[in-house]
């Protein structure tokens, strides 16, 4: 071949240039959210709604024995959002693809961890934000982190840590599913296994099969590590799932993160048709 | 500098484009089988063939958003195996997989696609704006893609391909779908870029395009390019038997028809003429 030969060569894989793409991209998703408030809105308003339709519609034929129940819905709630961000998520990365937004992302310079860290780090500020607004509620409704300041700071990085590891299955489902409409099942999927967790009751006063796998959800783990360091009521599940959810709260999500984070990587590079 | 800057048009003359008896294996079907194609710099080759016959797999193997099973492309003096990476900072690329983001304006596109090809901020902006001027688009500027009207969305997405001024450029159906005037904009806007010395991929179904804008042309079927030449050469190649039917030179439509043995796109000759 007769080209010129280049005078500087691109370093697209220097880490410098990898972290200003994944900012690059960061930024994007920050902007969308300019351009369309209402929908932001509507996502942050959602989990809200819940508190209000669980803790005062059903709360009051609900009993945990040492304590009001909106005090153990709203970890559990904080959980619940964390988990619900994965719809916005799959939707978000389906559209790229059906838009050829990644198609052209794809045929540029960029690293494909550069593209899934900006993806990431776009969500867990999303997550941030929402749980500053859950926050916000719990407080209203009269929900208070008695144990004082550093454990409540130890229990939002538990939630923000479960939603890391959530960050990387939605990703790696929007890049399997492809298409917006197949990520309608996702939406769907969410719901019981949130419900299927110690989010709303205890695993304990489920049907024994049903509680066995409640109890042992990554979300019941994050949800009663939570109560604990907020000191929140818990009905005293006897399982040792629950029993050792602070241990499982770090694990899981560890666990999660170290399969679909690489499987998210090769998932992107293998796109092709 | 992480970026080639300006990286100047190849010198006429060398290859742009070489492809080497490349295949491509799907599941169940074989997309191409042993292509082969070469493409001088500052020129213009259309791609043409019938649906199925292996141009887009073609153009995205050609431009690193689908690897092949086999053979050799070298793309702009680089290698695609071994350097992809730099092919994708000589390369632009505008057509039905490579889109905008609609959601952002024109101009945030640009200033973001220019920052993923690692200009430093201020050269983004000041890209952008260039690119918004001479596409005619500094009054949309600001507006989301998503008002654009068609035409405008595709001088958006061309001057989203030429954000690095690419050595070549692939064009996939740039006028698909355009009105009349729209359409006469776009293929001025292409024959300022070949003045200027970038190397055209044209893929298109509208062998006037092809007629108006190619150097050369291959025609692609079952895989392979099974004839090559400028337009001329392929209307003289069909021209013998011909001459006695219709007293003018066969259009493109009908070498199409001739060597492939399928009408053009999905239109038939008549319609056309």
């Amino acid at each position: 071949m007769t080209a010129t030969a280049p005078t500087t060569a691109p370093r697209p894989t220097r880490p410098a240039t990898g972290l200003r793409d994944a900012a690059t991209l960061t930024g994007r998703v920050l902007t969308h959210w300019r351009h369309r408030p209402a929908s932001i809105f509507l996502n942050l308003m959602f989990p809200v709604l819940m508190v209000l339709m669980f803790g005062y519609l059903f709360g009051g034929a609900m009993t945990v024995p040492d304590g009001r129940y909106m005090d153990f819905l709203i970890p559990g709630m904080f959980a619940m959002t964390m988990l619900f961000g994965l719809e916005s998520l799959v939707v978000a990365v389906t559209t790229d693809n059906a838009k050829g937004v990644t198609e052209r992302v794809r045929a540029m310079p960029v690293a494909a961890t550069a593209v899934l860290a900006g993806r990431s780090t776009a969500d867990l500020l999303n997550a941030v934000v929402g749980l500053a607004v859950m926050v916000a509620t719990g407080l209203l409704v009269g929900w208070r982190a008695d144990r004082g300041l550093p454990l409540a700071l130890a229990g939002l990085g538990l939630l923000l840590w479960l939603r890391f590891a959530f960050t990387w299955i939605g990703i790696y489902l929007g890049l399997l599913l492809k298409t917006p409409e197949s990520a309608v099942a996702v939406q769907i999927l969410v719901w019981p296994v949130g419900f299927l967790s110690s989010a709303f009751v205890s695993p304990g006063t489920m049907p024994a099969w049903l509680g066995a796998i409640g109890a042992w959800n990554p979300l019941s783990a994050t949800a009663t590590a939570i109560r604990g360091l907020f000191g929140d009521p818990d009905w005293n599940a006897q399982h040792w799932a629950a029993e050792h959810a602070l241990v499982l709260a770090i694990v899981w999500p560890a666990v999660l993160t170290a399969i679909f984070l690489p499987l998210a990587v090769r998932r992107y590079r293998a796109l092709e048709d | 500098m992480p970026y080639e800057e300006k990286v100047p048009p190849l010198p006429r003359g060398d290859l742009a484009i070489e492809a080497v008896d490349v295949r491509k294996h799907y599941k169940d079907r074989t997309a191409l089988s042993g292509f082969n194609l070469r493409v001088r710099a500052g020129t213009v080759c259309g791609l043409l063939g019938p649906n199925g016959a292996g141009k887009t797999t073609a153009v995205r193997i050609m431009s690193t958003l689908t690897r092949a099973d086999g053979g050799a492309v070298s793309v702009a003096g680089c290698d695609l195996r071994t350097d992809p990476t730099r092919v994708r900072y000589r390369i632009g690329l505008v057509g039905q997989y490579a889109s905008v983001d609609e959601v952002l304006s024109g101009r945030q596109n640009l200033v973001m696609f220019g920052k993923l090809y690692h200009l430093p901020a201020a050269e983004a902006r000041n890209r952008a704006d260039e690119l918004l001027e001479r596409f005619d688009l500094t009054e949309a500027a600001d507006t989301p893609a998503s008002e654009y009207s068609g035409g405008m969305r595709r001088r958006l997405d061309l001057a989203a391909g030429l954000l690095l001024s690419p050595q070549v450029l692939f064009l996939d159906e740039p006028t698909t779908g355009l009105d009349p005037r729209s359409r006469i904009e776009v293929w001025e806007s292409i024959r300022g870029l070949v003045g200027s010395g970038t190397t055209v991929l044209l893929t298109t179904q509208d062998l006037e395009e092809a007629d108006q804008l190619a150097d050369t042309i291959a025609l692609i079927d079952a895989g392979r390019v099974v004839a090559e030449g400028t337009p001329d050469e392929l209307k003289a190649a069909v021209g013998p038997d011909r001459v006695e039917t219709v007293t003018r030179k066969p259009s493109l439509d009908e070498v199409f028809l001739h060597l492939t043995g399928q009408p053009a796109a999905d239109r038939t000759t008549e319609d056309r003429r």
